[in-house]
């Protein structure tokens, strides 16, 4: 498996491998799954005899079969109806309460419970990157994220241009990161491992690149890492937030050893501007310059 | 000038978009030659173009609609190939260009193939149910109808003049705002589906009026065939919902075009505002296209199985209940925004509930088909093939409908799934069974059988082998819209539903075969009775074609199934009833309105887009000017003599003759 891993990984030059959401990693993608799969299963429950009592039907009432009785006036049968009635009405009171209970239980802005208290990580999606902010470690990273496996993380998301979705897909629950406004998310890795997040939302151009590895560790070997990362390599200073904002595609990750802790507030307040979108000038924006509309 | 239009405009340096407009524009330059060196442009002109017969504009809807599903068809091929092909690769479709192709598909496909489709069959098939001569207003439903095309036809020139959208086919903000979007793609969307729109809105408002208002004598509301219904509900969420897409899509225009801020990142905008907006409509909107594929099938499962409907006030009952619950559940395409547990709880339970009415539909026409007898004819094996894929579609629906399930797969392939699953299961065999059944009684002669039928084998298993490994793939995280795909283990599963595009092409092929077929065989396929399917409803009272007037006398309607009981009382006593006293018969006038309001919605629609605001205005004038003189025209009918009509009736008479001899013969036989 973890060979599978390393070959996926080089193959994807982004790390994680494509096993999906049904192999979860983490408790609230495991509920999350567990609940997908008990209303597959009512559903089948249902639908499956369903699809057999048509076929048959259709088959036993073919024309051609001189042994099916004919009732050419038959329309109605008032038992009949109450059955075809009760059978979704049953069915849906079960989902309904799937629904119900889950609802609450997987509120992605409910906190976890947890021993240790939850890391903290601020996200910003850009175009077309995802910027990760430790408010608690001072650090920040792009396009990779670090998680002390045992540990929530609570995740607190906007946008800085338009709408992405967050989502690790082995992780559970995906939210909307939107300008302006600031999503919750608890998550959790139980164990060291190497995921792939990705964006679920349409965002433009860059879009099929704005993916990220998420490495869940054991958490001193997190601390080791903050610890190494802190004051090390770039400073995520108001310049390189600038440059971070315009456009650009398949960016490696990177990590900055400081970061403004009040970034993500102004971010999120919109103190600091959204993103400029397409520039001419921006040596990464690809298309026709009709994209502009004739505007230079 | 000319606005923001230039000589860039034009893809001269791309290859793909360059090539498909050369052959296009000497495609269309060809038909245009052709019908002028044959002389054929007064007889179009005459017969269609000014056309105000519900069966004529129909039959217009559905060429629109099909060569519109055909080039929505070629997007869908380009996007399953690209993937499968862009697997650490870049693939032949770039970003800018992969964007601009599904969001022409599903645009193309829901604005200008279902819904032309749909209510092409609306058109055609309602007045006839209803017992009646036209809609209630047939110069109305003309110029619906081209503004239908006006706006299919806008969304084509942006394949040869500008772009189009890169926004995915509900153009949500801040992407599809002027800064993130600054090009004109967005602005063709925002044009072309307004002015189709209007065009809807006026069908709804034309067949709500028509099924409340003018139905024969006798035809009480229960007494309406299971379609009419549909259509009635399908229209009344029209007209409830229209209005809001327009709304919106005008908000956004403000934005875009006079920097207003709705929807904008800054300034107090607010983009979630437009998806709950939108998303008000969207969610009926999917209901308006597969309320009247519910109506299809029902008249379908009747007549096959020799029996009338099972249940059929419960089946009226489900229908109106899936019409009103429709416009309460729209927040279930956006769980993952992160509304509360209780919001969400309120939503995924409405939506769940819907299935409910759909379930019931499902059990009535199965038990349709208990104690009848079954003919496995084309509209027979699309009903079958429907019930099949649906179910399935609507139990994936039902689990996007539960939040925590949501939360993993929104967005997905799983999603694409679903929809396709529904739209394709439901819609479209809905349409090809309808077209298929209602055929004879538009042209006069049947669809080649074995050609429907390979046909449809085709269809149900490439949409399988299509879609099945979807629901896997969006399992396995993979998400919608990728332009390239970063994991190689999602290799094979996007190679199969290449295959199944494949199989799907062979069964595209297989409808065009059997058109051709049909037409050539005409006369083996000819329909002298007007009744090729021992039908129940009044369309099949008529003569096959139908005479443009479509029933001599108007019929009066003693029964559930009002032409079953005319037929039974034929057969029973071995002759027709006595012939009627024949009157002259008042129809509306051709009008040109229709298709001098489109082509000058067109000019200002293309005008909006590379903002040349003198065009504009001299459009909307013009359009104007239109609407004034067609309001002050003095002759509105005219009259069809009493002999003429008495002429067509007779010749009607004799086949049925002819047929209930045959009927009595076969009586006799058994
Ligand atoms: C049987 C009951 C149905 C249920 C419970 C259901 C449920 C849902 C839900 C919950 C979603 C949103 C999922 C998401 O975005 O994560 C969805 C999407 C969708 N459904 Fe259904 N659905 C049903 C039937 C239908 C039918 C009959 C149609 C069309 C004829 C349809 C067309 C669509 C479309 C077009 C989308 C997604 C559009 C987009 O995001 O671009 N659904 N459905
Ligand atoms: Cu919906």
């Amino acid at each position: 498996m973890a060979r599978r891993a390393a070959v996926g990984l080089a193959a994807a030059g982004l790390g994680g491998c494509a096993r999906g959401v049904l192999d979860p990693v983490g408790p609230v993608g495991a509920d999350d799954s567990a609940i997908f799969f008990d209303a597959l299963m009512v559903m089948l429950v249902i639908v499956i005899p369903t699809i057999l009592l048509a076929f048959w039907m259709a088959w036993r009432y073919r024309a051609s079969n001189p042994k099916a009785e004919y009732l050419p006036n038959w329309s109605y049968s008032g038992r009949i109806e109450a059955v075809v009635w009760s059978i979704p009405i049953l069915t849906i009171m079960f989902i309904g309460g799937i629904i119900w209970i889950g609802s609450y239980r997987l509120d992605p802005f409910k906190p976890l419970p947890s021993k240790s208290p939850p890391l903290e990580v601020q996200v910003v999606a850009l175009d077309w990157k995802w910027l990760f902010i430790y408010p608690q470690q001072g650090i920040a990273t792009v396009n990779q994220l670090v998680v002390p496996a045992g540990t929530p993380v609570h995740f607190s998301i906007t946008s800085a241009s338009v709408f992405n979705v967050f989502f690790v897909p082995r992780l559970g629950s995906m939210i909307y990161a939107m300008p302006g406004m600031v999503s919750q998310l608890n998550l959790q890795a139980d164990r060291p491992a190497l995921l792939f997040g990705q964006s679920a939302q349409f965002s433009g151009d860059g879009f099929s690149d704005m993916q990220f590895q998420v490495r869940s560790v054991a958490p001193a070997e997190f601390q080791a890492w903050a610890q190494a990362a802190r004051g090390a390599g770039p400073m995520l200073d108001p310049a390189a937030y600038a440059q971070l904002m315009r456009q650009s595609q398949r960016v490696s990750p990177v990590t900055y050893g400081g970061v403004d802790p009040q970034l993500f507030q102004a971010v999120a307040t919109q103190a600091i501007g959204p993103g400029p979108g397409p520039q001419p000038e921006n040596p990464s924006h690809s298309g026709r310059e009709v994209s502009t509309g004739g505007r230079r | 000038m000319f606005g923001k239009l230039s000589w860039s405009a034009i893809p001269l340096d791309q290859p793909i978009p360059l090539i498909t407009s050369v052959v296009l524009i000497l495609t269309i330059l060809g038909v245009l030659g052709l019908v002028t060196a044959k002389g054929w442009w007064p007889y179009l002109w005459r017969e269609w173009i000014t056309s105000v017969d519900h069966k004529r504009i129909g039959i217009m809807y559905c060429l629109l609609g099909s060569v519109m599903l055909i080039r929505g068809f070629a997007d869908a091929i380009m996007m399953r190939s690209q993937q499968a092909l862009a697997i650490n690769a870049p693939g032949y479709l770039p970003p800018e260009h992969y964007n601009q192709i599904f969001s022409a598909h599903g645009t193309i496909m829901i604005f200008f193939a279902a819904m032309p489709l749909v209510i092409g069959l609306m058109n055609f098939v309602t007045p006839l149910q209803l017992g009646v001569r036209d809609v209630a207003f047939p110069t109305l439903n003309s110029v619906s109808f081209w503004l239908t095309a006006s706006g299919a036809l806008l969304v084509n020139v942006s394949l040869f003049i500008g772009e189009f959208a890169r926004t995915g086919w509900l153009p949500y903000p801040p992407l599809s705002e002027a800064t993130y979007s600054p090009g004109v793609g967005v602005d063709y969307y925002l044009w072309a589906v307004q002015i189709s729109g209007v065009g809807t809105l006026m069908t709804g408002i034309n067949f709500v009026t028509t099924v409340l208002k003018m139905r024969c004598p006798g035809m009480t509301y229960l007494r309406m065939p299971m379609f009419c219904w549909t259509v009635l509900a399908a229209s009344l969420l029209i007209v409830a919902v229209f209005p809001i897409l327009t709304a919106t899509l005008a908000m956004l225009s403000l934005d875009r075009y006079f920097g207003f801020h709705y929807f904008t990142n800054t300034a107090g905008g607010n983009p979630m505002m437009f998806v709950n907006l939108i998303w008000a409509w969207g969610h009926p909107e999917v209901y308006i296209l597969v309320l009247p594929a519910f109506g299809i099938f029902s008249e379908i499962f009747s007549t096959f199985s020799g029996k009338p409907l099972f249940g059929y006030r419960s089946m009226v009952a489900a229908t109106l209940f899936i019409c009103i619950v429709a416009m309460m559940v729209w927040l279930h395409h956006f769980f993952t925004m992160g509304a509360g547990a209780a919001v969400n709880t309120a939503f995924g339970i409405s939506t769940s509930i819907i299935a409910v009415g759909t379930g019931v539909k499902i059990y009535n026409w199965i038990f349709t088909m208990y104690g009848g007898r079954v003919r496995f004819s084309v509209p027979m094996l699309w009903s079958l093939g429907f019930i099949f894929t649906f179910v399935i579609g609507g139990m994936t629906g039902v689990l996007l409908a539960v939040p925590p399930a949501d939360f993993l797969v929104h967005n997905s392939m799983f999603l694409v799934a679903h929809f396709h699953n529904v739209i394709v299961g439901g819609v479209v065999f809905g349409l090809f069974a309808g077209i298929d059944y209602w055929f004879p009684k538009a042209f006069g002669f049947r669809l080649h059988e074995g050609w429907g039928k390979a046909a449809f084998w085709f269809a149900l298993v490439g949409f399988w082998v299509t879609f099945a490994p979807l629901y896997i793939l969006g399992l396995q995280g993979m998400t919608r819209r990728l332009q390239h795909v970063n994991i190689e283990e999602w290799r094979p599963l996007l190679d199969l539903s290449l295959v199944g595009v494949g199989i799907l092409i062979v069964g595209a092929v297989c409808q065009v075969v059997m058109l051709v077929v049909s037409i050539l065989r005409r006369d083996e396929l000819r329909d002298v009775t007007g009744d090729p399917w021992d039908g129940r409803s009044l369309e099949w009272a008529t003569p096959s074609p139908a005479p443009f007037f479509n029933f001599a006398v108007m019929p009066n309607v003693q029964g559930e199934e009002a032409y079953w009981d005319i037929k039974l009382r034929a057969v029973e006593s071995q002759q027709l009833s006595p012939e009627p006293r024949y009157e002259p018969i008042e129809m509306p006038v051709n009008s040109p309105v229709g298709f001098y309001t489109a082509f000058f919605a067109t000019v200002t629609g293309f005008a909006l887009i590379w903002q040349i605001w003198w065009l504009a205005g001299l459009g909307l004038a013009a359009a104007f000017a239109g609407f004034v003189v067609f309001a002050w025209r003095d002759v509105h009918e005219f009259h069809v003599p009493a002999e003429e009509v008495a002429r067509v009736d007779r010749a009607r008479r004799s086949a049925r003759e002819a047929l209930l001899e045959r009927l009595g013969q076969q009586g006799a036989a058994t």
